[in-house]
C-alpha cells in the first residue's frame, strides 16, 4: 500500500493540479474571509444568508476560525471533483491496466490511491487555514476585533478543533467523489454530478422540502465541517453522514475488486 | 525450469450469450517467441486480459512461470505488459509516468533512464506525454513492459504506428530479449514480422484456438504453393480457370496465378496448360507464408 502511495503521490504532484488546486484554495478563503471583515458593518450583512457576525462576535476564541468554517463545504466540493477526477481517469485513460499488472491487490490499489489523495486534502486544508488566519489577523485591525483571545489555549483548541472538522468534511467530500469516479468510471461526469449535487440540487432541495437536509449526504458532511447546525446537530451529520460514505464506500469497493478491466 | 510460461486450459470467458473466447487450450514454452494471431474480434486481447488476470475467465484454468492465474501476485512481478496499446498519464512526462509504475511496482527509479535510452526517447523523455507521435507512445509503452526486467514479456500489437525502422528495431529488442532467456508472447497483425521471429503460433479464430504450436509445424502442414506464369499475360484466365476446374483455390497477383495445390499437381498443370494451348513461362512450387496461411485456416479474406 505504501508503493500505491507514493505512486499516486507522483501524479498528484503535477504542476497543474498543485496550481490548480492552490488558485482555488488562496481565493476561496481570501474572498470569504475578506468579506467577512470588510463588510462587517454592512446593512445586508457579512456572513451567509444576510447574517451579520459582529466585531465583538469575531472576538471570541473562536473569531480566528469563522471564515475557514464556513468555507468547508467548498474547501469539500474542490476535494470531490479531485478525488473524483484522480479516480475516473484511471478508466478513461485505460491506465488502469498498467496499476492492476504492476500491482495485482486491488484493494491495496484502493487503499493506497485513497491515501494518497487524503494527504493531499490535509494539505490543502493546511493551506487554506493558513491563508484564512493570516487575512483575519491581517485585517482584524481594520474591523476592531481584538484577537488576543484567539492565541489562547481556548483559542487554540477550538482551531484544532475546526480544522480536524474542516478536514473530516473534505475528506467525506472527497470520498463522495471517489465513489462516483469509481461507479461512472467518467471524470466529467463524476465531477459535473457530484458538484452539481452538492451545490446546486441540495441546496433548491432544502430550500423546497422542511428538513429533508437531515437526509441529504452534502448537508451532513458540511455540518460536520461547520462544527453543527442549529438546524442539525453534529453528531447526526458524523453519524449518517458516515453511515452513507461507509455503505457506498463498501459497496464501489466490491465492485472494483470484481470487476473486469476491459478498456 | 521444466513448466511452460504460459498455459492455459480450457479458458473460457462469456459476455451473456456471447463467447469471446471459448475453451482455449494451449502452451507457450519458456524461453521462446510466441506469436499470437487472429482476425480483430478473435478474443486475443481477451485471452491477454485473462492472463493478466485483469478480466476473470468464465470457466478453465490457466498457469503463468508456473503460478495459477488465480494468484497473479505470483507472478506479475515478473511479467512485463503492453496490452492493447499504450496508455499513460497525457499531463505526465514520459520519465514521470514510468516513474509512476516503477515506484508501483517496487522497481529502482535508476532503471527508468536506461530504458527510455533503449526505446529511442532518451532525449524527449522530459516531453510531456500528450506531445508524443503514435511511434513514440508505443516505445513508451515498450519501456513500461520492460520495468521489471520481465521472465515474460507480453506485447499486444507493439509494432502499431511505428515506421519500418521502428519495426525493425522491435523485431531485434524481442530477439535480443529472446536470446537473453526472456518468454516474448506476441500479438501483431504484421505477420511477416511474426514469421521471422516467432518459434511458436497460437492461432485463433471466433474465440477458438485453430493451431497452437511450433511455427514450422504450422507452414509444414500447409499445402505449398504453384506459382504459374504464362508466357502471354492474357493466357492467365485459362489457368485460373483449369485450377479452379479441379477444385484449388487460385489468386492472381502481378501477372502469376498462385494456386493452392500441393506441388505434386505441378506436372499435370503444366500438361493441362499446354492441352488449353498455353504455354507457361515459369511454374514454380513455393511454401506458403505465415500470411497466406492465416488467411486460408481462419477463412479471412486478403
Amino acid at each position: 500500500m505504501i508503493r500505491v502511495f507514493l505512486a499516486e503521490s507522483r501524479k498528484l504532484r503535477r504542476p497543474t493540479l498543485v496550481l490548480s488546486t492552490i488558485l482555488a484554495v488562496v481565493g476561496l478563503e481570501a474572498l470569504f474571509t475578506s468579506l467577512l471583515y470588510l463588510l462587517i458593518n454592512s446593512r445586508d450583512g457579512n456572513s451567509r444568508r444576510g447574517e451579520t457576525i459582529s466585531a465583538s462576535t469575531l472576538s471570541l476564541p473562536n473569531g480566528l476560525v469563522a471564515a475557514f468554517s464556513s468555507t468547508a463545504t467548498l474547501l469539500g466540493v474542490v476535494a470531490l471533483c479531485i478525488f473524483a477526477a484522480q479516480t475516473a481517469q484511471e478508466y478513461s485513460l485505460g491506465t488502469l491496466r498498467n496499476l492492476l499488472v504492476r500491482q495485482p491487490s486491488r484493494m491495496k490499489i484502493l487503499g493506497g490511491k485513497y491515501l494518497s489523495m487524503a494527504f493531499f486534502a490535509l494539505i490543502m486544508d493546511l493551506l487554506a487555514l493558513i491563508v484564512s488566519a493570516s487575512i483575519s489577523f491581517g485585517l482584524a485591525g481594520h474591523a476592531h476585533v481584538i484577537t488576543k483571545l484567539w492565541t489562547s489555549h481556548a483559542g487554540l483548541h477550538i482551531l484544532a478543533q475546526s480544522f480536524g472538522n474542516v478536514f473530516l468534511a473534505t475528506l467525506g467530500y472527497g470520498t463522495l467523489g471517489m465513489i462516483l469516479g469509481l461507479l461512472l468510471r467518467s471524470p466529467i461526469s463524476s465531477v459535473a454530478l457530484g458538484s452539481i449535487w452538492v451545490i446546486l440540487i441540495e441546496s433548491l432541495l432544502t430550500l423546497v422540502v422542511k428538513g429533508i437536509d437531515r437526509w441529504l449526504p452534502g448537508q451532513l458532511i458540511g455540518t460536520v465541517g461547520g462544527g453543527g447546525m442549529p438546524e442539525l446537530s453534529y453528531q447526526r451529520g458524523l453519524l449518517v453522514g458516515g453511515i452513507y460514505l461507509l455503505v457506498g464506500g463498501a459497496v464501489v469497493a466490491f465492485l472494483f475488486k470484481r470487476r473486469d478491466v476491459s478498456n | 525450469m521444466d513448466f511452460p510460461a504460459i498455459s492455459v486450459s480450457d479458458l473460457t470467458k462469456n459476455y451473456g450469450n456471447r463467447s469471446a473466447v471459448s475453451h482455449a487450450t494451449f502452451e507457450v514454452p519458456m524461453g521462446t517467441v510466441c506469436g499470437f494471431v487472429g482476425p480483430n474480434g478473435s478474443g486475443k486481447t481477451t485471452t491477454i486480459r485473462m492472463i493478466l488476470s485483469l478480466i476473470s475467465p468464465s470457466s478453465g484454468t490457466g498457469t503463468v512461470l508456473g503460478h495459477s492465474i488465480t494468484h497473479p501476485e505470483k507472478y506479475l512481478p515478473a511479467v512485463g505488459a503492453m496490452i492493447e496499446g499504450p496508455a499513460f498519464y497525457p499531463a505526465l512526462s514520459g520519465r514521470e509516468n514510468l516513474n509512476v509504475l516503477a515506484t508501483l511496482g517496487g522497481f529502482p527509479l535508476s532503471r527508468v533512464n536506461g530504458l527510455l535510452e533503449q526505446v529511442g526517447l532518451g532525449e524527449r523523455g522530459g516531453s510531456k506525454f500528450k506531445t508524443y507521435s503514435l511511434g513514440m507512445k508505443q516505445r513508451l509503452g515498450i519501456a513500461a513492459a520492460l520495468l521489471p526486467n520481465p521472465k515474460l514479456l507480453i506485447l499486444d500489437e507493439p509494432t502499431n504506428g511505428l515506421d519500418p525502422s521502428g519495426i525493425q528495431e522491435v523485431r531485434e529488442l524481442i530477439l535480443a530479449l529472446a536470446k537473453s532467456g526472456t518468454t516474448v508472447f506476441v500479438s501483431s497483425h504484421l505477420l511477416s514480422e511474426l514469421e521471422m521471429i516467432a518459434e511458436y503460433i497460437v492461432m485463433l479464430r471466433l474465440g477458438k484456438v485453430i493451431f497452437a504450436g511450433k511455427t514450422a509445424t504450422l507452414l509444414g502442414r500447409q499445402a505449398a504453393i504453384l506459382v504459374a506464369r504464362p508466357e502471354y499475360s492474357v493466357d492467365l484466365g485459362k489457368i485460373v480457370e483449369i485450377a479452379k476446374n479441379h477444385g484449388h483455390d487460385v489468386t492472381v497477383e502481378a501477372g502469376e496465378a498462385r494456386i493452392i495445390s500441393g506441388a505434386d499437381w505441378a506436372a499435370q498443370l503444366n500438361r493441362l496448360a499446354f492441352e488449353a494451348g498455353v504455354t507457361l513461362a515459369s511454374l514454380t512450387a513455393v511454401s506458403p507464408t505465415l500470411e497466406e496461411t492465416f488467411f486460408e485456416m481462419t477463412g479471412d479474406s486478403q
